[in-house]
């Protein structure tokens, strides 16, 4: 088969798959896995051996007229250069992953198929917009992609958190899509043609006459899709979608479809100072900003979500500064080591039955549960510190290596103040990106306190590809000589400067968090405190809500969390109301016989705290209940789901964390060491540097405001027209109904008087 | 006829048909009003039979002498027969009924006086110098009427026969009681 | 003989006919004016029959036919009222108003509606009821 025939069955093959998936699936469950699977791993295979084929040669360029449409021309086309195949492996590695993760992360799920499908359909649109030669071919991958996010994070419909998650996904990313649009128009109507290929040789001939409104309507579109400043807030929240979703769509593959495109485009975009400006402002905006919320965050995803948005922020530093080679190779290695992340967070989720990290690291066993994670992780989050020897740090040392080379001004087209913007961002990131990893290590596998709760096994499919990713998390440093000859031939070897100042920096975050983390954890507070004291009833309704067909048990483990106050409980005393202690008493009794019996045993070596070392075995004190159960509370899915379902886990936690902590992202924990390194920043880190508030301010309230408005309108002024135009009918139907009497005598009079009065106008025309 | 056309006759030069036509005709007429405004329902078939019977006198004069012997048969025989049974068999009252005409009976006279203003109107200003000669054979004597119907219109004639018959059976299906729901 | 004469008679005759078609209360009565406008307008065909002297005698026929036919008119006309009068008691035209749109349900009418038959039984009694006060007023 010719390479161009290869690269166009590498999506066709997941395409199909989905189409046969969602048209059989609910009959013929038994073949979705291997629908599933299969094809995906086809499409891998395949675009390993296009870009074998491919190799270092010449771009090969292929199409064929799709429409005429009178003006620019639609084609069909594909484009294979070392940026694309390598890239295109990435895809067809992560996906192929996260399909066989998924067969045991969902095994139980019963919206498995749908599920399946939209991975496949998300796998082949992400293959076309990689492969793609046309700005059209690459926008129709690029929707497809959002929609699949859409239906993909919105998973877990029955919680709300999902259901407004993957909304904000869908209309943001879409509120960037709207100029993305308009911005391919313009580009197409100055250069008359949608082909990549044709519009670089329209840049290179000066045909562009207005690069950078184009080039900022573009970035438009990439800071949603890429999850750039100010558009980034919706990802964080679409870590409410199964751990799989997250892995291949919100950290490895579509949001780096941003910056591949930027990458793609990228000397359209040096034609504009003002964009290349814009974007490193962004970059560095976006870089830090993560960073910092990333260290404040307690659901593990969420530190994996902002972090992404920070490594995408660097990639797009390094698109600023002009080097796509960097920015593409640190995609490469990003997507790798962050599938690794997410997929092993989703592991620890599982073992841990919770995404709090306040909760994780009162857990004393979590490092013995679950090894393979422990260090498959450890190796992506020093990956992701960059420290050397890993991928991550080969990768990150070519974006401040170009950077620098911009900020002494040798990069044509980019002044060095950009240079200068990414280079000080970038350094300033890098202690912080150290902090944060360290503090995600220390937290979940560090941990001391009670054992966790949920002695579910971990499926071995989960645990392998976990390995397997380590590998090019590990090693893809070293193709870092090879690189540049698939690239633009740029050297992306580290120098000596940046790479020692890289490297050390980093290492001082990660030392700084560590010494922070033995600080904070001699000030352990039980979990109790930090728990922001749910009411006894609501806690069981997003346990029993997340997982319907199997949250049976879910009503035994209800009474448990009664809230009582411990004696040290300061922080949140309003909270924790004292008549909560006292109502649920008739359940107090019940309840550790019948639904803590599993946890009874851990209970007296949870209190690590003085005052609950003396509590009483049998019936123990209300502090000490009440810090098992803010950890059962936020696990009550956990026992509840008996097939011990990782996904179902997953759910039930995240639906379970803003009961349990009143809030979704933070939780008010002393012993974080973020929280110490971050000082009074922490409150604002949390919450993204209240971002959404600002958005909630801005936006939706004068759109509620106006919307209100537009109802009155509608109910009082147009709803008064239309009642008068149905009134007016009525009333002249009154009337015109008195005529009817129903006397054949008044018909007849009336009919002949009218053909008299006919007659006589009849005779008189005539006459006349 | 050829000399009455020849000699050009005034509008008011009436001859003894003329005079007889018009006596007779507002005897007709006078009968007519009476039967539609009689408040005594017998009295106004009865009426009916005077105006029914003017008419055929008309014909007669206008020399139509089977239609009027027809007239008398038919119309003064039958109809007016029929309609004093239908009177009965509706338990009609004997002598004055105050409500014999509905309220609509202004509405009726201000149509029925418009259309007569209007129709005598046109006709009069369409046939003011148009005469009828009666002179020569008859116009409807039985022979000539026979030979026309019985040459011309034969066809039509059965077809009529067969519409009496439908009407016989309609009649007597709508009438009779039907004994099966009894 | 002036043509005006038959004309202007049968034009008088036909709205004498029409006053009482629409005045007249009792159907029957209606049926006698009925009769009248056809008398009218055979008198109209004879008179044109005779002032065109037309071969074929279209106007003698046709006023043979109008005969034939008012006869078989006057015979189902009668059967109707016949059967109406047996069903409700009633031979004033002004009194079968059940088209009247009253502006509720149909079918519910107050006034004629409760006559309506509903089956042959209830039909006799109403009859049967309604027939004396018919008599008196009818």
């Amino acid at each position: 088969m010719t390479l161009t025939s290869l690269a166009v069955l590498a999506p066709l093959l997941p395409f199909l798959a989905a189409v046969v998936v969602l048209v059989s699936g609910r009959s013929a469950p038994a073949f979705v896995r291997p629908l599933a699977v299969l094809p995906t791993l086809a499409a891998f295979a395949l675009t390993v051996v296009v870009a074998v084929r491919q190799g270092t040669g010449p771009a090969t360029d292929a199409g064929m007229r799709l429409t005429p449409t009178g003006s620019v021309p639609i084609d069909l086309a594909l484009h294979l250069d070392g940026f694309s195949v390598l890239i295109a492996v990435l895809v067809g590695l992560v996906a192929t992953c996260v399909q066989i993760y998924s067969t045991g992360y969902l095994r139980d799920d019963p919206r498995y198929a749908s599920y399946s499908a939209m991975v496949s359909l998300f796998t082949a649109a992400m293959l076309t917009v990689v492969y793609s030669g046309d700005l059209i071919m690459l926008l129709v991958g690029w929707e497809v992609m959002g929609i699949c996010s859409y239906f993909l994070v919105g998973h877990y419909w029955e919680t709300s958190e999902a259901r407004d998650a993957s909304l904000k996904a869908f209309l943001t990313t879409k509120l960037g899509d709207v100029p993305f649009l308009i911005g391919l128009f313009a580009l197409a109507g100055e250069t008359g043609t949608f082909r990549i290929n044709g519009i670089l040789t329209g840049v290179y001939a000066g045909q562009i006459h207005h690069p950078t409104l184009i080039a900022l309507l573009l970035l438009a579109g990439v800071a949603g899709k890429s999850a750039q400043f100010p558009l980034h807030t919706w990802l964080p929240d679409a870590m409410a979608g199964p751990t799989p979703v997250s892995a291949l769509i919100h950290a490895a593959t579509m949001v780096a479809a941003g910056v591949y495109f930027v990458a793609r485009l990228l000397p359209l975009f040096e034609l504009s100072a003002a964009a290349m400006a814009t974007l490193a402002v962004m970059a560095a905006i976006t870089m830090i900003g993560s960073a910092l919320a990333a260290l404040a965050q307690d659901d593990i995803k969420r530190v994996l979500a902002y972090s992404t948005i920070g490594q995408l922020g660097y990639m797009m530093g390094a698109l600023a500064v002009g080097n796509r080679s960097s920015a593409v190779f640190h995609l490469l290695t990003h997507g790798a080591f962050k599938a690794l992340l997410f997929l092993g967070a989703g592991v620890v989720i599982h073992a841990a039955g919770t995404n709090s990290l306040a909760a994780m690291s009162r857990m004393r066993d979590l490092r013995t549960r679950v090894p393979d994670a422990m260090w498959t992780m450890g190796v992506g989050l020093a990956a992701l510190a960059a420290i050397p020897p890993l991928s991550g740090f080969f990768s990150k040392e070519s974006i401040l290596r170009a950077a620098e080379h911009a900020a002494g001004g040798h990069q044509g087209g980019v002044p060095s103040a950009v240079g200068w913007t990414v280079l000080v961002a970038a350094l300033l990131t890098a202690p912080l990106t150290g902090a944060y990893a360290t503090r995600l290590f220390l937290l979940a596998f560090r941990g001391s306190g009670g054992a966790a709760p949920a002695p579910h096994r971990v499926p071995v499919v989960m645990n392998t590809v976990l390995w397997v990713l380590a590998i090019p998390s590990v090693a893809l440093g070293v193709a870092v000589g090879a690189l540049p000859k698939w690239f633009d031939g740029t050297a992306l070897t580290p120098t000596l400067a940046t790479a020692v100042l890289g490297a050390g920096l980093a290492l001082i975050g990660v030392l700084l968090t560590y010494a922070a983390w033995r600080v904070a954890a001699s000030r352990a507070v039980p979990l109790t405190a930090v728990a922001a004291g749910p009411a006894p009833g609501t806690l069981t309704a997003p346990a029993s809500t997340a997982r319907p067909g199997t949250a049976a048990p879910a009503p035994e483990a209800a009474p448990a969390p009664d809230t009582t106050p411990a004696p040290d409980a300061a922080p949140p005393p309003d909270t924790a109301p004292p008549e909560a202690a006292g109502a649920p008493a008739p359940e107090k009794a019940s309840a550790p016989e019948t639904s803590s019996a599993p946890e009874k045993p851990s209970a007296p070596e949870a209190s690590t705290a003085p005052e609950k070392a003396s509590a009483p075995q049998k019936l123990p004190a209300p502090e000490t209940r009440a810090e098992t159960a803010a950890i059962e509370a936020a696990q009550a899915a956990a026992v509840a789901a008996a097939t011990g379902e990782p996904a179902a886990t997953e759910a039930a936690a995240i639906a379970a964390h803003p009961v349990v902590y009143g809030d979704i992202a933070g939780a008010a924990d002393p012993a974080d060491p973020g929280r110490l390194l971050l000082g009074p920043l922490h409150r604002h880190a949390a919450h993204g540097f209240h971002l959404d508030a600002v958005y909630s301010a801005l936006f939706v309230r004068p759109v509620t405001a106006a919307a209100s408005l537009v109802r009155f309108l509608d109910r009082e002024v147009v709803e008064t027209y239309v009642s008068a135009a149905a009134g007016t009918p009525r009333v002249l139907g009154a009337l015109v109904r008195r005529a009817q009497t129903g006397n054949v005598q008044t018909y007849l009079s009336v009919l002949l008087a009218g053909s008299l009065v006919l007659a006589a106008v009849a005779v008189l025309v005539a006459g006349a | 006829m050829n000399l009455a056309v020849a000699s050009h006759p005034g509008f008011l030069s009436p001859t003894g048909v003329e005079i007889t036509f018009v006596l007779v005709g507002l005897i007709t007429l006078g009968a007519a009003l009476v039967t539609v405004t009689t408040k005594q329902l017998v009295h106004a078939a009865l009426w009916l039979v005077v105006a029914l019977g003017g008419l055929a006198v008309e014909y007669l004069l206008l020399t139509a002498e089977f239609i009027a012997w027809v007239q008398v048969l038919i119309y003064v025989g039958s109809v007016v027969v029929l309609l004093l049974f239908g009177l009965m068999m509706t338990k009609a009252p004997i002598g004055r009924s105050p409500d014999a005409d509905s309220d609509n009976r202004w509405t009726a006279l201000a149509v029925a006086v418009l259309a007569a203003a209007t129709l005598v109107w046109v006709v009069v200003d369409a046939f003011r110098s148009t005469w009828v000669s009666l002179g020569g054979a008859a116009q409807g004597s039985t022979e000539v009427t026979g030979e026309f119907l019985f040459r011309q219109w034969v066809l039509p004639f059965e077809a009529l026969s067969v519409l009496l018959l439908a009407a016989l059976v309609g009649a007597i299906v709508l009438s009779r009681r039907d004994s099966r729901e009894r | 003989m002036h043509l005006a004469y038959p004309a202007v008679l049968a034009v008088l005759l036909f709205c004498v006919g029409l006053y009482g078609v629409l005045a007249r209360r009792n159907a029957i009565l209606v049926l006698m004016s009925v009769e009248l406008m056809l008398n009218a307008v055979n008198l109209n065909l004879v008179a044109f029959d005779v002032w065109l002297r037309d071969t074929l005698h279209a106007g003698q026929a046709l006023t043979l036919f109008t005969i034939t036919i008012a006869a078989a008119e006057i015979g189902i006309g009668l059967s109707i009222v016949l059967l109406v009068h047996r069903n409700r008691g009633t031979a004033d035209v002004d009194k079968l108003t059940d088209l009247t749109d009253t502006g509720t349900e149909p079918g519910f009418d107050s006034g004629s509606a409760s006559m309506a038959p509903t089956t042959d039984n209830s039909v006799e009694s109403a009859t049967d009821q309604a027939l004396p006060a018919g008599g008196q007023t009818a």
